[in-house]
């Protein structure tokens, strides 16, 4: 299992359109993946944990990985959450 | 009974209604006993299985429809639908509680939907409308039972709703379909849209006609006047069908004037061109005799999806109408969000005063990203036919300027890039804040053409709420202050050489034309099915004889007086049916 934490760059923030994005991503990852802010933690393969969450522009979260896949997926993730969108 | 709506779609039907209600599920509680749990799983994933396949096919519905502008309108219900914790959490529910699966999905369907309806967003709101829909038929393909669906009409009808959406109307049988009543909407929703798209008539916004009606009742409804009769009365029925036997007498007379200009008797000639929305609406320009179109809305492509339209999609679109209405030419309005109408994704705050707020012009010079790819799409599509750009909302010079100059940049941009585009894209200003009217003079330097949009001049100009009943009274289009702006903005534009064209209401409204043609408008862009009528009295006058009407006109004190004058002078219905005698 590995971890990271960040604040959220996106400047949407991850509701509306970048969720969508965010979980066709996640989902292409045979590991667990979780986001927690807060300790609040959500599945983030899940669009209704994800968007229940209301990760906005400047929100701290913990990445959380588990799984053979697990490098990729949090570099990916990590990525994407550093964005600054469009 | 007589109720009362927002007209949306001119034509008067009689039918039975069909009365589409989304009854309430009453979930069946039952145990299941251990050995037949993993069967009763199996009947919850089947039925995941059926709602998305469900989904596919009016998705597929909704793409042959609309061809390739087609929003893909249910990416997030599918998103919902393979969400692994809504499935993963049922069947756990299912094996621990020994419990049948309705009633298992809709108790986690229950708790994620009260952690969304904590959460303040306008796109999450959306969203857990979504959610709802696909617990809907997630559970109702688990009890067996067909969504009602307008799918499978076997009558003509009058389709009563509380509001439809794409993908209910994308299901439907057009032929069957005789009307649209329904409880909310305006003018700019999608029930609207489509029913003018389609030439169906149609009445939204009426509260709670769907609690009123029963399928099957016969119902009139006007979609020119904006009411429906329920279970109308021998001699109201009688009315109605005199008016719609006039109507249908008077639509075919009218036909005849398609190819015959708009011009008074003396050769003065007014140009008049189509309203649209939808890029599909260029068929209706052949069908009314359009000299092109006036005024293209762009919002429709911002509302109802998920996401900004890119500059490709919308170059897309707004080639197709380009081709399409070419030879002729047509007027592309830049994004007039904000008002009534906001597009989800762009995440605007919400306002106690919209109309006064962050709107239109406003919005784009602020968003330059946004403004500059719809420029950019607008200015590459002109290459394909007789382009025009318009503004929406100027209230000041200064914000046309700073509008221009985003424009030039654009087109060195695309000079850059070695992109197309036709030089003689013509710029224009609307006018419709008291500002603009009163500035016209400073404001016609900068552009080549005005649009007068008079609903929300006549708004602004009386500070008056359309949407406010108590102060109706206000909202006159022929109020000597309306009036004289328009005739401010006219004679300011034609001093400097400038063409004035009117886009809003009035333009179709045959009771004013003898009015806007006796101002000097040079041209009026309307829904495409008011253009006959309107050319029918350009056809009866001469310009002197409308000038001389429109300044006795304007000498009087209140719209009423005004009204009564023009209607004593030249009855514009008694125009109207002139045509019946000559021909």
């Amino acid at each position: 299992m590995i971890e990271k934490s960040l604040k959220i760059k996106h400047k949407w923030g991850l509701h509306a359109r970048p969720a969508g994005r965010f979980i066709r991503l996640t989902n292409k990852f045979t590991s667990e993946v979780y986001l927690e802010k807060n300790g609040e933690k959500a599945n983030a393969k899940s669009i209704l944990e994800i968007l229940s969450l209301a990760l906005e522009y400047g929100s701290p979260v913990k990445i959380i990985v588990n799984g053979k896949d697990e490098k990729d997926a949090l570099k990916t993730i990590e990525d994407f959450l550093s964005e600054e969108g469009d | 009974m007589l109720v009362k709506g927002l007209p949306a779609s001119p034509g008067i039907v009689i039918g039975k209604a069909f009365v589409l209600k989304s009854e309430a599920l009453t979930i069946p509680k039952y145990k299941i006993s251990s050995k037949n749990v993993a069967s009763e799983i199996k009947r919850y994933v089947d039925a995941l299985a059926s709602t998305r396949a469900e989904l596919a096919e009016i998705q597929r519905k909704v793409e042959e429809e609309m061809g390739e502008s087609c929003p893909d309108i249910f990416s997030a219900h599918l998103l919902i639908l393979d969400d692994p914790v809504l499935r993963e959490n049922t069947i756990k529910t299912m094996e621990k509680d020994n419990i049948n699966a309705e009633y298992a999905v809709s108790q986690v369907l229950d708790k994620i939907g009260k952690t969304f309806s904590h959460i303040e967003d306008n796109y999450l709101r959306e969203r857990a409308q979504d959610f709802k829909d696909v617990g809907r038929r997630i559970l109702k393909n688990l009890m067996g039972k067909k969504e009602e669906t307008l799918a499978n009409l076997r009558d003509k009808v009058i389709i009563v709703a509380h509001d439809l959406a794409p993908s209910e109307t994308a299901q439907m049988d057009k032929d069957k379909v005789l009307g649209f009543a329904t409880d909310v909407g305006g003018r700019t929703s999608h029930t609207a849209i489509m029913a003018r798209s389609l030439t169906i008539p149609a009445v939204v916004g009426m509260r709670d006609i769907t609690q009123r009606v029963k399928s099957g009742e016969t119902i009139v409804l006007d979609g020119y006047d904006g009411v429906t009769v329920v279970n109308p009365q021998k001699n109201t029925l009688e009315r109605y069908l005199r008016k719609q036997e006039r109507l249908v007498v008077l639509e075919k007379k009218l036909d005849k004037l398609k190819k015959t200009p708009a011009q008074t008797i003396d050769g003065h000639k007014i140009a008049l061109l189509a309203n649209i929305e939808l890029p599909k609406e260029v068929e209706l320009l052949d069908r009314y005799g359009a000299e092109g179109v006036g005024l293209y809305r762009t919002e429709f492509f911002f509302l109802n999806r998920r996401d900004i339209p890119s500059e490709e999609e919308q170059f897309q679109a707004y080639k197709y109408a380009a081709e399409r209405v070419s030879p002729l030419p047509i007027v592309i309005r830049t994004l007039d969000l904000g008002g009534d109408k906001f597009a989800s994704v762009l995440e605007t705050p919400k306002e106690i005063n919209p109309f006064l707020g962050w709107r239109a012009i406003r919005f784009c010079l602020a968003r330059p990203d946004v403004f500059k790819a719809q420029l950019r799409a607008i200015l590459r599509a002109s290459v394909y036919g007789k382009v025009s750009i318009m503004y929406p909302l100027i209230s000041t010079l200064q914000e046309l300027r700073q509008a221009n100059k985003i424009l030039n940049e654009v087109k060195k941009e695309l000079k850059k890039e070695k992109k197309p585009f036709s030089k003689d894209v013509k710029i224009g200003a609307m006018i419709e804040t008291p500002s603009a009217a009163i500035t016209s003079d400073l404001l016609a330097e900068e552009v080549d053409f005005f649009s007068i949009g008079t609903n929300d001049l006549i708004q602004y100009s009386m500070a008056v709420d359309r949407i406010n009943e108590k102060i109706a009274y206000l909202y006159q289009p022929a109020s000597p202050a309306v009036l004289r702006f328009i005739k401010h903005i006219v004679d300011s534009g034609h001093r400097k050489g400038i063409k004035i064209a009117i886009c809003g209401e009035i333009a179709g409204d045959i009771q004013l034309t003898m009015l806007l043609l006796g101002l000097g408008v040079d041209e009026l862009s309307m829904g495409p099915v008011a253009i006959p009528g309107v050319k029918q009295i350009i056809r009866s006058v001469t310009i002197e004889e409308a000038k001389k009407i429109t300044e006795k006109a304007l000498s009087f004190d209140s719209a009423e007086k005004i009204m009564s004058y023009l209607k004593s002078v030249k009855e514009p219905l008694k125009l109207l049916y002139q045509t019946q005698s000559k021909n």
